[in-house]
């Protein structure tokens, strides 16, 4: 579904990416962690052409994305990004976030466009929320909201970019609940995050990065059983001991 | 000492109305062109295409480096000319006032652009990138997501620019145009009562100007509570 060959990446002299390779596979869940300026983030978002890269191939579905001739929004229209921050459009109302990309860029009927943005409302648990502003809206309600918004375009694939780091901590769970139940129902998932609960929980693979570089790229029972590289061992030690 | 008469006001209020009316026409012609092409430079001016950009900066720094008394004499002198000769006009038609919307127009966009380049910047990368995200092309992220709300955070700045437009339409009066403050001075010449048509004239523009820059001020407060 998703495959990352030999991408490196650059801000000038500033070396983000290096020689980065890893397949997704249809109905693969994968954990990205890592410290921070790790290049986890940049990597996922290389992933749908947010963040340009200048060497390696990345190909999603059959579709080469570093490809100048490549239809950028249209592929981007069917892969789903979370971001860290919500981003939802705080000028529209929650039913509005949900469609408005669904009828501009799908060409769906509002009023099938608003059905479907319903139901998937309905599946984050926030229907009574459909005519409030997103500012009205505590920060788990706004992701839930932005999982829901990624999922009315029909994704093939989920991008998670440190989905919960924004969020106070009583309302992770609510949040990582929603993407527990994505990823029992077989959504493709690529997801940065620390939450390594939820890594051990529906993870197939989780692929640590340092310093731009895969370090380590393992089954997760592999990967929290004995995780080959000094630094995987010293990031679990550290962000586990509590 | 200086007498005040005051008696010539009345009469000639059906003429300083008509004046205002084209204080007022040139006004909010000026601030919607201004608007629209600022816009547009704001874009080109953001974009990644070297000559857009360049283009859009040459332009902004030219209008805001020289005075607009001098624009709008260009405009009387030398458009009206130009559109003889280019476009086959009668000679000696009057196009004091579409020359005089056009300089304003033109001159104006120059810094609504530079505070609609600002408000675009305000939004944060993250609304663009969520957008994009979701498939939107580059017109559709901006004109959906973006400049909606770059907007409403200007639109305080954008009424104030307009008020200090309605104030330098008085500038027109280098074209014998008679808008407001032309035809309070044309009235007070002739009565032989400058001082206190030109003060009257004073007085309107201050009652107007005050209250639109309360109005935008209310308007600011509510935008912060919102």
């Amino acid at each position: 579904m998703i495959s990352i060959s030999q991408v490196s990446k650059h801000y000038g002299s500033f070396q983000v990416l290096t020689e980065c390779s890893t397949a997704v596979k249809k109905g693969d869940v994968v954990v990205v962690c890592g410290p921070s300026g790790s290049g986890k983030s940049t990597l996922i978002k290389c992933v749908n052409g947010l963040e340009p890269f200048q060497q390696g191939e990345i190909v999603v579905n059959g579709i080469s994305v570093g490809d100048p001739k490549t239809d950028l929004p249209k592929l981007r229209s069917h892969v789903g990004m979370v971001f860290q921050n919500f981003e939802l459009f705080p000028h529209m109302t929650i039913a509005d976030n949900l469609s408005i990309a669904q009828v501009k860029v799908l060409g769906r009927k509002p009023g099938e466009a608003r059905e479907r943005g319903m139901k998937l409302l309905d599946r984050v648990g926030l229907v009574a929320q459909a005519e409030k502003y997103p500012g009205q809206l505590s920060g788990g309600q706004q992701q839930r909201v932005a999982i829901a918004r990624a999922l009315s375009m029909d994704p093939i694939c989920m991008l998670f970019d440190e989905p919960t780091s924004a969020l106070d901590p009583e309302m992770v769970n609510e949040v990582l609940d929603v993407m527990v139940e994505l990823a029992q129902e077989g959504m493709t998932m690529m997801c940065v995050t620390h939450e390594m609960g939820f890594a051990r929980k529906v993870a197939n693979r989780v692929i640590f990065m340092d310093l731009g570089r895969i370090v380590e790229d393992a089954t997760k029972e592999d990967f929290f059983g004995k995780p080959h590289s000094e630094r995987a061992q010293q990031f679990l030690s550290k962000i586990l001991q509590h | 000492m200086y007498e005040f008469d005051w008696t010539s006001i009345p009469g000639a209020l059906p003429f300083l109305w008509q004046g205002m009316q084209v204080s007022l026409e040139i006004t909010f012609v000026a601030v919607i062109f201004g608007i629209v092409w600022g816009t547009l430079l704001a874009i080109m001016r953001l974009s990644s295409f070297t000559v857009l950009s360049w283009f859009a900066a040459g332009y902004v720094n030219l209008f805001r480096a020289v005075p607009l008394v001098m624009v709008l004499l260009w405009f009387f002198l030398i458009v009206p000319h130009l559109l003889e000769s280019l476009l086959g006009f009668p000679r000696g038609s009057d196009m004091r006032l579409g020359s005089a919307i056009a300089g304003f127009a033109l001159f104006e966009a120059a810094y609504y652009s530079e505070i609609i380049r600002a408000g675009i910047q305000s939004v944060s990368k993250g609304q663009m990138a969520a957008a994009s995200a979701l498939g939107m092309r580059y017109g559709q992220v901006m004109r959906l997501v973006v400049l909606p709300q770059a907007f409403r955070n200007m639109v305080p700045l954008l009424l104030t620019q307009g008020i200090i437009l309605f104030q330098d339409t008085s500038l027109v009066y280098v074209s014998a145009l008679a808008d407001f403050f032309g035809a309070a001075y044309k009235v007070g010449d002739r009565d032989g009562r400058l001082v206190e048509m030109l003060l009257f004239a004073g007085a309107v523009y201050f009652v107007i100007c005050f209250a639109a820059s309360q109005l935008v001020r209310h308007y600011q407060k509510k935008l912060r509570t919102a």
